[in-house]
């Protein structure tokens, strides 16, 4: 039995009980609905298998609003703990373990999986390209982050959750001081994720660099795929830092390395550097995709070109670099001095003119524009605002004397939800609105998206302004609770109030779009939005080979060119397409993957070592497989295109 | 309904606000009022940038919505104007030029022993954490206390802070801000205290699962009632033996004790101060030669597990 032990949470409660059962079930239900559908064939052949970037798109999206769920009810157990003082809803063991999950899942599995999803279904479309340049990396890289997300996921149920914070700090989250196979999971399942978005980085470099329709040069790329290109460079330079940690951590926690410990030399600052040496650049990674959208929708909707295009590209590839000069900024009370904390103020305050520039940009946009307010739009009208506040609390912690002050307090909470929020779910939200139609044949509905915006951002904003008031007055975050004398009540049932706002807005969306799936017109045209670049150039649903003909390229908005100005988008005549086959390899080899992280946390060492061959197993196949792809006629692309003009 | 939300919002804000002031904004010391002027100027410029943003915002929300429009109205193109991106630039880069000379100055600020005690030589304290207690050794005392700790007002304190395990933050909101404590060097922290009162002093840095009550109290009181209360402690407090100090090291919450000697000497703090960090067992192994009082370090790592 005392194989199993380890298995066993260490710190049980009827929730994580009902959890495991609502998990089983949830399993059982689906299992009984493929197989009573007969839908195993079409998941295996058209999901599973698939290196489509817009199916994998599509899964990136479905599993990041899976992970929203989750981070999100977390977010309300925490809120809910604090509403009031005293509260005995949680105890600290579970506290520590909910804030823990809900910053790695909301920064790791939500926010990342969405920017994936929607760069996945958005650049090759908007760059005139049939695919991304590895099609089966690219389903290889979703697979991989599907499956570290699962593998975090079940952490709460097989032997326990990480509960040293999302930054997992050493010694805190070394073998000292966490026992439990906890922060295991954190090392091996982030590493999974990120090896998966290395490859991505890669992938979209790739795609972008070498892709692109004939005529379009890289000051001619739509904003969206130029945050996307700026984007990936700062995965592939950041992303390895984080994958020699977390090894560094998981030798640490498995095989008594001494590199973060207290004794035997160990250093704990230099997990906390290197964490942010990743950790400052992943805060881009997240928003200038979410900078590319709102460029996108707010062009679209003011009926305008972008302002100041040159600069707008100019101030992501400064912004770019600075992030990686600022990582000190996230202890300046480590003790480094003045001397080093002036310079890193310096840098991190710098940040704050190039995303200004950014900002007027966007409101100059605006300037002599038709200004339409759809729920896309609204989500970035309220963005501006919201974002404003957040940006220039940033500043302010920018300012390391002050520093002492807000760090490791509320006010620090309030500033990056102020700006994560706003910047990216915002945006995540306005794109997936935006590009609803698209991916799936019909609009959502928009009295209930913008009814949404309304309440999720007005929720928003009761959440976390009062953290800074609470913050300023001696809060610390990561307390799992408070006496009655700290007079910290009354802010805290403010944010409470906020959270169950969020939740609502939140469960408004699921609700728009079941309704809108059942009642939506499917008759919609290819370009609902009246919009501008060349992902509305082709049809609804989009064909496998994206577009019939490569489209001619000369200007940043091509279809508004060819809207308005007569310009020939898709000049010659149908050739035979050449697209990638499908595989089952990406799947199966990051099914091992799971097993093998599964092995790793549980120090399961033969599994591992089996799993580990299998994994060079799969390589090795592909290595070795000679798939060249296969064509489309030109006359299966006739019939098709007919068939879609004709619908 | 979005004014109802706001108002709401406001509503909430303006009756909270009225109550006491915020802890940080109502500084007891020299280096606290350093950065609550820091925090005032920062939150004034940056409430005239959300201003101008928000003006900006709504007028072009006012003038340029579809249905303020002609059918027939075409936006034009316009590429950008070099005069407006500079402006949008050269605005932020003065306000940062700015922003930065304060920051800077008031960082050689809290770094450094406050002035304006005259050549009063500073109080030295060392003040360690361990799950989840608060250790605070006053060297030429030759006292040490548990959770708690007395200060003189109007003297420089220089705090010497390490920790017995995780990283943890040393935090009296009204006198200064934080620092962190760490177990492999020593950081510094200079304080000071200009009025007498109880202050809320806490680890901030989040330590595991006693982390929410790892908190102290402060008092600080005149020269005098310090020295009074010094003299007490020696002739009534139990002195510091290791074996004790092992016994309060223990995982757990305790309340507040006090002792005569201090632990520095069974069990000296990291070596090295500001960078001097403890560089694997070789180097300590050296210093255990030269030095006698190290003898006991490598029963220390006894203590952490």
């Amino acid at each position: 039995m005392d194989f199993f032990d380890r298995f066993a949470i260490p710190h049980p409660s009827p929730v994580i009980y009902a959890s495991m059962v609502a998990i089983g079930l949830t399993v059982i239900v689906i299992i009984a609905g493929l197989t009573y559908f007969k839908k195993w064939g079409y998941l295996w052949s058209e999901w599973l298998t698939t290196v489509d970037h817009k199916r994998i798109g599509i899964m990136y999206l479905i599993s990041a609003l899976l992970m929203l769920f989750r981070g999100g009810v977390d977010a309300i157990m925490m809120r809910a703990q604090l509403a009031v003082p005293e509260n005995k809803l949680l105890d600290a063991q579970h506290y520590n373990e909910i804030f823990t999950t809900h910053g790695v899942v909301m920064i790791i599995f939500m926010a990342m999986p969405f920017i994936m999803a929607l760069m996945n279904f958005v650049v090759p479309l908007q760059i005139g390209a049939r695919d991304v340049a590895f099609p089966r990396l690219n389903a290889l890289s979703f697979w991989l982050f599907f499956m570290g997300a699962m593998l975090f996921n079940i952490s709460f149920v097989i032997g326990g959750s990480p509960d040293a914070g999302w930054t997992s700090y050493f010694p805190l989250a070394g073998t000292e001081f966490s026992e439990s196979v906890g922060s295991n999971y954190y090392m091996i399942a982030i590493q999974i994720a990120g090896i998966g978005t290395l490859m991505t980085g890669i992938n979209f470099i790739t795609t972008i660099l070498k892709m692109r329709a004939p005529g379009m040069t890289l000051m001619k790329m739509p904003m969206f795929t130029w945050s996307a290109l700026v984007t990936n460079a700062i995965i592939v330079f950041a992303f390895p830092v984080l994958t020699v940690l977390l090894a560094m951590g998981t030798m640490d926690r498995l095989f008594g390395t001494h590199f973060f410990t207290t004794t035997n030399g160990g250093m704990d600052m230099l997990w906390a550097n290197f964490f942010w040496v990743w950790g400052h650049p992943e805060v881009y990674i997240l928003i200038l995709p979410a900078f590319g959208i709102y460029s996108e929708v707010i062009s679209t909707f003011a009926r305008r070109n972008l302002y100041g295009y040159k600069s707008m590209v100019g101030s992501m590839v400064i912004i770019s670099l600075l992030s990686f000069l600022v990582w000190t900024h996230h202890f300046f009370t480590m003790g480094q001095g003045a001397l080093t904390n002036s310079i890193f103020s310096i840098t991190t305050m710098a940040i704050a003119v190039p995303t200004g520039v950014k900002l007027f940009n966007w409101l100059f946009t605006l300037w002599k524009g038709k200004i339409e307010v759809t729920t896309p739009m609204l989500y970035a009208l309220l963005f501006i605002p919201t974002f404003t506040i957040g940006g220039v609390t940033g500043v302010m912690l920018g300012m390391s004397a002050a520093d002492y002050q807000y760090h490791n307090t509320m006010f620090l909470v309030a500033h990056f939800h102020m700006v994560i929020i706003p910047g990216v779910v915002f945006a995540m939200l306005a794109g997936l609105t935006y590009y609803w139609p698209k991916m799936f044949g019909f609009m959502l509905n928009e009295k209930i998206g913008k009814f949404s915006a309304w309440i999720i951002s007005m929720s928003t904003l009761l959440a976390f302004i009062p953290m800074f008031f609470s913050g300023l007055d001696g809060q610390a975050r990561r307390m799992y609770t408070y006496s009655e004398s700290t007079g910290f009540g009354p802010w805290n049932m403010v944010s409470f109030i906020g959270a169950a706002g969020l939740a609502v807005g939140f469960a408004l969306i699921v609700y728009n779009i079941y309704y809108s799936t059942r009642y939506a017109s499917r008759d919609i045209a290819a370009d609902p939005w009246d919009a501008r670049s060349l992902e509305w150039a082709t049809h609804t649903p989009v064909p496998a080979y994206n577009f019939a003909i490569l489209p001619h390229v000369n200007s940043s908005e091509a279809l508004w060119d060819a809207k308005k100005h007569g310009h020939e988008l898709f000049p010659g005549e149908y050739e035979k397409i050449h697209m990638p086959n499908n595989s089952g390899v990406p799947f199966i080899m990051s099914s091992i993957f799971f097993v093998w992280g599964f092995s790793f946390v549980f120090s399961l060492w033969i599994p591992l070592i089996l799993t580990t061959i299998g994994i060079f197993v799969c390589m090795g196949l592909r290595s070795f497989e000679k798939d060249h792809g296969h064509y489309i006629s030109v006359d299966e692309i006739e019939e098709t295109e007919n068939n879609l003009r004709g619908a | 309904m979005k004014w109802a939300l706001l108002t709401l919002l406001f509503t909430i804000a303006a009756v909270l606000t009225g109550c006491e002031p915020l802890m940080v904004l109502d500084p007891k010391g020299p280096q606290a009022a350093t950065q609550a002027k820091d925090i005032m100027l920062s939150i004034g410029i940056m409430s005239v940038i959300v201003l101008a943003v928000f003006g900006i915002l709504i007028f072009m929300l006012t003038k340029y919505r579809a249905s303020k429009q002609s059918k027939n109205y075409e936006p034009p193109h316009i590429e950008g104007s070099v005069l407006v991106e500079t402006i949008c630039v050269g605005i932020p880069v003065l306000i940062v030029i700015f922003l930065s000379i304060v920051s800077v100055q008031s960082n050689y600020k809290v770094e450094a022993k406050p002035t304006g005690y005259g050549d009063k030589e500073p109080l030295i304290i060392y003040a360690s954490s361990s799950n989840w207690k608060w250790h605070f050794s006053y060297p030429e005392e030759n006292i040490e206390t548990v959770n708690y700790l007395y200060i003189p007002t109007d003297r420089p304190i220089e705090f010497k802070l390490y920790s017995y395990g995780p990283i943890t933050s040393f935090w009296i909101p009204q006198l200064g801000g934080q620092k962190y404590a760490m177990s492999d060097m020593v950081n510094t922290l200079h304080l000071a205290a200009d009025v007498p009162g109880e202050y809320m002093g806490r680890n901030a840095n989040f330590s595991g699962k006693g982390f929410a009550e790892n908190t102290f109290n402060v008092k600080a009181m005149s020269e005098d009632e310090f020295s009074k209360w010094v003299k007490e402690v020696k002739k009534t407090a139990k002195p510091l033996t290791e074996d004790k100090f092992a016994e309060l090291l223990e995982p757990g919450h305790l309340g507040q004790s006090t002792y005569t000697g201090t632990h520095l000497g069974f069990l000296p703090p990291p070596e090295g101060e500001n960078g001097g960090h403890n560089h694997g067992s070789s180097h300590s192994m050296k210093a255990e030669k030269n030095d006698p009082s190290n003898e006991s370090s490598s029963e220390s790592e006894h203590h952490h597990h």
